[in-house]
């Protein structure tokens, strides 16, 4: 029993002079470990931002109100309407808590060439929006001017922010898709952990000022479902309600619907793998390179360790220490870079909600730093195992 | 008197792995750079050739694109008239009312389905696209319901072959063909018959925009500026090429994206290849001071080193370019914010984009062996002969 002890606190003991031995040896050709460190940083900095971007794409959980929202379209396209009278069919279906129809209204803001004048616009049921949108906070004064008052817009706060608008301000879009302008006045400002950079209006108001044969169609239903549960059931049945209908619809949760925006912009899944693939090859090759350099400068000090009786097993375990511990310095500076460059993308990402939540998580840092620990493992496999079994005399004689 | 070259590229063949290592991350780093920079070529060309340079394409004022346009008949029929319009073979003024819209088409990798482009066109509407051609079957009849499509969405939406059924509007429209628009936009776009094809979408009235040939070249600009100032027409006028060319910026954000991936890649090799660098020089210390007592000056040992990394990186630039190579000619697609649908084009890697590819990996070259050639310059003769 006490010998056992003694042997493990041998053990630890041995572990830690192995870990100075290990820092002292890293340290020696510093300049070699500094490039090392900042190659496999750069490297790691890009690889983290990749891992990032796809866990906030494919990884990210709804919050509990966006859990329990659906989106209806029209099967055929998104741009195509659907007409009003779904809506009320869709309330029929079991679940469904709240229904409203929605339309994209487009139209320019100012000059709108210059893409921080971009923001969504979508004409809704005042009431209806604040019902479905549990989430958002409005002063109650706000909201109630935002009902009574027809031509009353609400806003998200970052919007508000990014082109300063306050309550009363008017701001004036002008139609493309609806050949209308509308006036409209700020009467709200909504405050919301995502998605906050939106303009509401009246549904109505857009109804009045459009020809009549362009009234009653929706471009998209909002549905609010009561649990979490019944969301594939609903999404489900909605569409089964309009099958053969004139005008299929096409029902997907809010995620999906915001992620299909987002993979408009191409294939991003594949180019989001080839080039993490080409950078972790990368750092392979660099951390490789630099092991085999370092250990055939070493062959000699091999020698003499082992004359001075440590094992083949404690040789190869240094040399795999040090390649580990200059990867993990890597995939530190790496990871901190990375969560600077996330800041900077999320700062610059007009629209898109996902990215504005780009950050390195701990996930993510987990993944990086493993990952790290592994490239300095197989990088100095080869070398180490080759250098560690060299017989003493070789070795002794190796002139570096 | 410079050192020879074959000095570099021995030293080199001798430490092989080393040497492959190095160039191998830095080729990486440029393939990454080329691919984007060939993706972006590819797409920029498929707008860049789209479009007659007499064609002049009409939307209603404020509109950046004919998605989002309207243009009534009535104003159409003000418009074909106007003064400067080309004539066709048959007496008719070469005119074309179109209406655009967006149809979600299912294809084999993604259920969701992709977002592609149907226009409702005229015979003489076609006719004054001369780069789209027939490339099989017929083309659609007019009064029936029937499509041709570009050879983009053939080839990459097996649903839309011909023989197939497409479901959209008010019912069921057969493929009839398949038209080549050679490099141009309309490879991804779906044409049927315009006046069907209103009557489906409630806009047999209200449609999205005009395409108007101008007579000849001076004619064009004139065209414009009356259409512009008609009031009553309330149009924006543009040339057809102008609109295609200002859709390049699709491609931007991926470009972004690209370069900065790349620059960040550049910066990573550019290190490791400095360490493989510090190496040489630490390795052949003994060799440069011989080379320094047999009378190469501390300009040459700097040059050559400098010119063993740029050796070292020019190869890496060269794989990176191969590696490249073959994505030459693969389709790929990208969403288009104007027109809110798919366009396809081809990876194009021109002459221009391999030379940038192999420039960058000579800068990554000169960066990193611009230090320790410099500390192989700097070494005294005495020092270096006494080293290990």
């Amino acid at each position: 029993m006490i010998s056992s002890n003694v042997a493990r606190v041998g053990r630890i003991d041995l572990m830690v002079r192995f870990f100075s031995f290990i820092l002292k040896n890293s340290w020696r050709n510093r300049r070699r470990t500094f490039l090392t460190v900042a190659s496999i940083g750069a490297s790691l900095c890009l690889l983290g931002v990749m891992m990032a971007l796809y866990a906030a794409l494919y990884h990210s959980k709804p919050s509990a109100y966006q859990a329990l929202r659906l989106m209806t379209r029209n099967r055929v396209s998104l741009t195509l309407p659907m007409p009003i009278y779904y809506g009320e069919r869709i309330r029929q279906i079991a679940g469904v808590r709240e229904v409203a129809a929605s339309q994209w209204f487009g139209g320019a803001y100012k000059d709108s060439r210059d893409p921080k004048n971009f923001f969504a616009r979508i004409a809704i049921d005042p009431e209806k929006i604040l019902a479905l949108r549990g989430e958002m906070s409005v002063p109650a004064d706000q909201s109630r001017t935002f009902v009574s008052d027809r031509t009353a817009c609400l806003v998200g706060r970052s919007l508000a922010n990014r082109l300063n608008f306050k309550i009363g301000d008017r701001i004036t879009l002008v139609g493309d898709i609806f050949p209308v302008n509308l006036d409209l006045t700020v009467r709200a400002i909504y405050d919301a952990p995502e998605n906050d950079e939106v303009l509401y209006f009246h549904w109505k108001y857009l109804e009045e000022s459009i020809s009549l044969g362009r009234r009653s169609l929706a471009g998209t239903f909002a549905i609010l479902v009561d649990s979490p549960e019944s969301v594939a059931r609903v999404a489900a049945a909605v569409d089964d309600t309009f099958h053969n209908a004139p005008v299929e619809t096409k029902t997907e949760s809010e995620q999906q619907f915001a992620l299909s925006f987002l993979s408009f912009l191409g294939n991003l899944k594949a180019f989001l793998f080839s080039v993490s693939a080409a950078v972790t090859f990368t750092i392979l090759l660099v951390s490789a390179n630099t092991m085999a350099m370092s250990v055939r400068e070493r062959v000699r000090e091999v020698g003499i360790l082992k004359t001075l009786g440590f094992t083949t097993r404690e040789v190869l375990s240094v040399i795999l220490g040090e390649a580990v511990v200059i990867a993990l310095l890597g995939g530190v500076v790496g990871l901190l870079l990375a969560s600077g460059l996330c800041h900077v993308v999320s700062q610059n990402a007009f629209g898109f909600d996902q990215i504005r939540r780009l950050a390195v998580g701990p996930a993510v840092s987990v993944m990086a730093l493993a990952l790290a620990a592994f490239v300095g493992l197989a990088s100095s496999v080869v070398p180490a195992y080759a250098a560690a079994r060299t017989p003493i005399v070789e070795a002794v004689r190796d002139s570096g | 008197m410079a050192i020879p070259i074959s000095y570099n590229l021995r030293n080199l063949a001798v430490r092989k792995t080393t040497t492959a290592m190095t160039a191998l991350g830095i080729a990486l780093t440029v393939a990454v750079l080329t691919a984007v920079l060939a993706l972006v070529h590819g797409l920029d060309t498929a707008f860049e050739a789209t479009g007659h340079p007499l064609n002049v394409l009409v939307m209603r004022k404020g509109s950046d694109s004919e998605l989002a346009s309207n243009f009534t008949r009535t104003a159409y029929q003000d418009l074909k008239v106007k003064p400067g319009i080309a004539v066709s073979s048959r007496g008719e003024p070469m005119a074309s009312l179109e209406m655009v819209t967006v149809i979600n088409l299912p294809d084999g990798g993604n259920p969701d389905g992709k977002n592609v482009t149907l226009r409702g066109i005229s015979p003489l509407g076609i006719q004054m696209r001369d780069q789209v051609k027939l490339a099989s079957g017929r083309w659609f009849q007019t009064g029936r319901r029937e499509v041709v499509v570009g050879r983009s969405i053939a080839g990459r939406y097996p649903a839309a072959r011909p023989g197939k059924l497409l479901r959209f509007g008010r019912g069921e429209w057969l493929v009839v063909g398949v038209m080549d628009a050679g490099r141009t936009a309309a490879n991804s776009e779906i044409f049927l018959d315009i006046n069907q094809a209103g009557s489906d979408f409630n806009r047999s009235e209200v449609l999205s925009s005009a395409l108007v040939r101008a007579a000849d070249a001076v004619a064009v600009q004139s065209l414009i500026n009356d259409i512009n100032d008609d009031r009553r027409l309330n149009c924006t006028a543009q040339a057809e090429r102008q609109y295609y060319a200002s859709q390049t910026a699709s491609g931007k954000p991926i470009q972004y994206a690209g370069i900065g991936i790349a620059i960040i890649m550049a910066i990573g090799s550019s290190f490791a290849a400095m360490n493989t660098m510090y190496a040489a020089v630490a390795r052949r210390a003994r060799e440069i001071g011989t080379l320094r007592v047999l009378g190469f000056s501390r300009g040459g040992i700097l040059l050559s080193f400098l010119l063993e990394s740029l050796l070292l990186s020019g190869i890496g630039g060269a794989l990176g370019c191969l590696l490249v190579l073959p994505l030459n000619g693969v389709t790929t697609g990208i969403g288009n914010f104007v027109t809110f649908s798919e366009i396809a084009f081809d990876f194009r890697i021109s002459p221009q984009i391999m030379a940038v590819g192999v420039g960058f990996s000579l800068l990554m070259g000169a960066l990193g062996g611009f230090f320790p050639a410099r500390m192989a310059a700097k070494k005294e003769i005495l020092n270096a002969l006494r080293e290990a």
